[in-house]
């Protein structure tokens, strides 16, 4: 395997059982090498994306707006602002003489179009560059037309898509503490970290309220700036997946003393671990009776259909390439579930806590990876005899290129991945990649 | 209408973009864009879901230190793993605006990498092109691009003079398209060499085993020698001087060159018929002409449906310069023709393709976005509108059906098997007009009909 791994990444490739564990992560992408991660920028507007009645302004040339206009699946229970590629559009004499000017125009151009009830201003790499002062030209725009207008430090170069994370909670700590927090339960949490890709986030905030307990915000699926606004008033910050909000988590926990807990709503086990979890810090009786019920009643259904499934999945084999390797976990669990092995686990973004739970939780043989890039994928997956691989967009093809099957796991996905249901789709999706009959006319598998 | 400064949803993609699309074209190449990770990254994902194909762009990976420093080390350390792990023979190497900005000397910089580190012969060859977002579109990368390859290769070999090799530059075409053209060299017997070519690089078939770049393009020799071709045909009324291929072999080897509009629709087909035949002397073969035949003939057929109605086009100006012209002969009603791109060129380019049979100019703007397309498509009312996927949220609002040309069509499959040139691809276009037009009476009726 290690011919087509480039002599500088070795160190971010391990076998399990081949030696002590060590991995290498958190490095800058290798020049040359292809990798598959995006840029802080990418990182902001992904967590910031799904506040849908808010204005995103991305402020520098034309592409990093256009490349990123309405590709994810995070759907709005009403506007749907966040569907809108906003640009200054910067050209040769702002890049000379600054792109101030514009950028103030631009958004109070916007601000009267839309009448948005916050703006976020992002700054790609070239603003960083000619020195525009973002933060100003927000506070005179907020001045003038009482919107909140709040810059992203998002230059691209600055480091990877975690860095824009932390970018994007620093934004959002802005928008908290605002809102009247008159009322709110005692019995009542946020959500942070899910981005309500295929309506994912009504899925839990149904299980919540049938718990019997009130979500204040949803941070930052389905986002309301109002209710964003009142987030200090919950008693619990739930966050889930990877990284992405965890800074937001710890600036609330710091600012206003909220604690909070991690979970993943992936999968059977995790999912119902993540409302148990939150059921035991209430205390409630009845809290936890409703969520025992709850989960009883949705495995009730599930399981069946997922014996099912698992009768023909079972021993096939599966590879995982995502961004934040939280996610990683639950879908080792997920496959397991459905009597699956997986033989090849990547991320982009991982870290050193990550890679070693990882390493805990897979099997012997399989490959640990971080930041890797198209030629590697595709020879893991040929030495693997891999029958299904989950990633995004850009993993796509080379799953098909190969004659493999593919689930999409991302940002863009079409179907809810999460919950009870969420499990029963992704056992579905998977069953529907890996049984069809297209395989059996792929050169690979010919003769 | 409203001037604006902000830009809602643009209509045409950054100038990198383009460039990396052109050197894809080129057989053994890979493509590199000397700036920050992330546009790199975000281009290939937005290759990806219009071709399904997988695109390798490497990219020098700036960081912050380099931004200050100069991204010199990231870009010679980058090239020497592309070359490591792709044995590539060609690499194009196109700016960002981050590297734009910061004013690296990306032509210094190659030249000096080429004498640090490639002194073998059979070491890749290095293109540069200057691809500032801020100056320019995706087209103009992609032009400047394919020129800029030609300017490197191209050389006056004078291999046998009696061959009739001719140089074609058909701008930003589909797979589809390609693989047309190079029917027409065949039944043509004339030896084309197209550039770029897309047809395999970015529609390939599964492999028994994973290449590393795609099978396909021109081959490097083939551009070689495209300063000995007989001629040029260079595909698009919008292209400038500065930009053309066709222009640059003709001044610096004396190629003649024949540029003309993309050959979309009838008129546009014809002229470009007519050329091959005047550069093959060759008749155009019967098959062909039977396809312009059925063509007039599916016309009359379906003309009264398609007859007066309205339709707004946008998209890379020199594709809807060719379906207006199409449209016009049609007698379809073009309102609107609009472009993000901005060549100057665009205006007189719609207004000579429907010269002599459009009573009424339709309303043509460039450097327009979606929300300026939007407003102008309420107020028109058209029947149909004609563009890539991007228009879909204007169809869906506005209840007009969408027919889906050009790039990016990530919202259906088949985009690279998409025909829009020659009588063929006229064909096509004009069964789905005229059928979008009927579906759409259908659906409107109250009680449907099973008969036109
Ligand atoms: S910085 Fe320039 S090159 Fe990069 S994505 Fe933005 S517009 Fe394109
Ligand atoms: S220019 Fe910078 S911010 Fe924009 S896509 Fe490229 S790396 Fe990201």
């Amino acid at each position: 395997m290690n011919g087509v791994v480039l002599k500088e990444r070795t160190g971010q490739v391990y076998e399990k059982g081949a030696g002590p564990f060590k991995l290498q992560c958190n490095l800058d992408s290798l020049p040359g090498a292809v990798s598959q991660r995006a840029c802080v920028f990418c990182g902001s507007r992904v967590v910031l994306y799904p506040i849908t009645d808010a204005l995103h302004l991305i402020h520098g040339p034309i592409g990093c707006a256009v490349y990123t206009w309405d590709i994810r699946g995070a759907l709005s229970s009403d506007r749907e602002l966040h569907r809108f590629s906003f640009s200054t559009d910067l050209r040769e004499k702002d890049v000379i003489f600054g792109g101030e000017k514009k950028l103030e125009a631009a958004l109070l151009e916007l601000i009267e179009r839309y009448n948005p009830e916050a703006a976020f201003v992002y700054s790609t790499c070239i603003v960083g560059i000619i020195g525009d002062d973002i933060g100003a030209v927000c506070k005179r725009v907020s001045k003038k037309t009482g919107i909140k207008c709040i810059p992203v430090q998002s230059e691209g170069f600055k480091g990877n898509k975690r860095a824009g994370y932390e970018a994007a909670c620093r934004a959002l700590i802005n928008l908290i503490g605002d809102g009247d927090i008159e009322g709110i339960s005692p019995f009542s949490v946020n959500i942070l970290g899910d981005f309500n890709l295929a309506g994912e986030i009504w899925i839990i905030k149904d299980y919540y309220r049938r718990m019997g307990i009130e979500v204040v915000s949803t941070i930052t699926g389905d986002g309301r700036v109002k209710d964003i606004s009142r987030a200090h008033g919950a008693k619990l910050n739930v966050v889930q997946c990877s990284g992405a909000t965890l800074a937001l988590a710890k600036m609330m926990k710091e600012k206003y003393g909220i604690p909070y807990i991690r979970v993943s709503y992936f999968g059977v086990d995790d999912m119902a671990d993540a409302l148990y979890r939150v059921a035991d810090f209430f205390k409630d009786r009845q809290i936890m009776e409703n969520t025992k019920a709850l989960i009883n009643d949705e495995l009730n259904k599930l399981y069946p259909a997922l014996k099912e499934f698992r009768r023909e999945l079972a021993g096939k084999r599966a590879a995982i390439y995502v961004g934040g390797a939280f996610k990683a976990f639950s879908l080792i669990k997920a496959f397991r579930l459905l009597g699956m092995k997986v033989v090849l686990v990547g991320s982009q973004t991982g870290t050193k806590e990550d890679y070693e739970e990882l390493e805990a939780i897979t099997d012997p043989g399989t490959i640990i990876v971080d930041d890797s890039n198209p030629l590697e994928l595709s020879e893991f997956l040929k030495e693997k005899k891999v029958d299904i691989f989950v990633g995004g967009v850009k993993e796509r093809p080379i799953a098909y290129k190969l004659g493999i099957g593919f689930c999409d796991h991302n940002h863009e996905r079409k179907e809810a991945l999460e919950g009870f249901i969420g499990m029963y789709n992704f056992a579905k999706e998977v069953y529907s990649t890996v049984m069809s009959p297209v395989w059996r006319f792929v050169p690979r598998k010919e003769g | 209408m409203k001037q604006y400064v902000s830009t809602t949803n643009a209509c045409k993609l950054c100038r990198p973009i383009g460039a990396c699309l052109a050197f894809r074209g080129v057989e053994g190449a890979v493509p590199f864009l000397h700036g920050s990770q992330g546009c790199a990254t975000y281009m290939r994902r937005y290759i990806i879901s219009h071709f399904g194909e997988p695109i390798d762009i490497a990219s020098s990976a700036l960081g912050e230190k380099h931004a200050v420093f100069g991204g010199g080390p990231n870009l010679k350390q980058g090239i020497i793993n592309v070359i490591k792990k792709y044995e590539p023979s060609l690499i194009g190497v196109a700016t960002t605006c981050l590297t734009e900005t910061i004013g690296d000397d990306v032509s210094m910089m190659l030249d000096e990498f080429k004498r640090e580190f490639l002194a073998d012969a059979d070491s890749p060859i290095l293109i540069n092109t200057s691809t500032p977002s801020y100056a320019g579109t995706h087209m103009e990368g992609f032009r400047g691009a394919t020129r800029s390859i030609v300017e490197k290769l191209a050389q006056h070999r004078l291999t046998s003079a009696e061959e009739k090799r001719v140089n074609l530059l058909p701008g930003f075409l589909s797979p589809q398209d390609i693989r047309y053209l190079k029917e027409l060299s065949r039944d043509f017997e004339l030896p084309l060499t197209i550039l770029p070519d897309l047809s395999e690089t970015l529609d390939a078939p599964i492999l028994l085993e994973y290449p590393k770049i795609p099978a396909g393009g021109t081959p490097i020799d083939a551009i070689r020698d495209m300063g000995s071709a007989c001629a040029s045909i260079e595909f698009g009324r919008t292209v400038s001087d500065e930009l053309s291929a066709a222009l640059y072999l003709r001044e610096r080897f004396g190629v003649q060159d024949f540029r003309i509009g993309t050959p979309i629709g009838i008129r546009e087909s014809d002229r470009f018929f007519s050329l091959l035949e005047k550069i093959s002397g060759k008749k155009t073969p019967s098959f062909h002409r039977e396809e312009r035949d059925r063509l007039i003939d599916a016309m009359v057929d379906g003309h009264k449906y398609v007859f007066g109605k309205k339709v707004v086009v946008y998209g890379e100006e020199d594709l809807v310069v060719g379906i207006t012209s199409f449209l016009a002969e049609i007698g379809a009603r073009p309102v609107l023709c609009a472009t993000g791109g901005k060549s100057g060129r665009f205006k007189s380019a719609i207004k000579s393709v429907v010269d002599g049979i459009l009573r009424d100019l339709p309303e043509i703007r460039e450097d327009v976005d979606f929300w300026e397309i939007e407003e102008l498509t309420r107020q028109l009312e058209p029947d149909l509108i004609m563009g890539h996927s991007k228009g879909y949220k204007i169809s869906r609002a506005l209840g007009i059906p969408l027919i889906r040309i050009g790039f990016p069509i990530h919202d259906r499959i088949g985009g690279q098997r998409i025909l829009h040139i020659g009588y063929r691809g006229a064909q096509m276009l004009f069964d789905r007009v005229a059928n979008a037009i009927i579906a759409k009476k259908q659906r409107d009726s109250d009680i449907g009909y099973g008969y036109f």
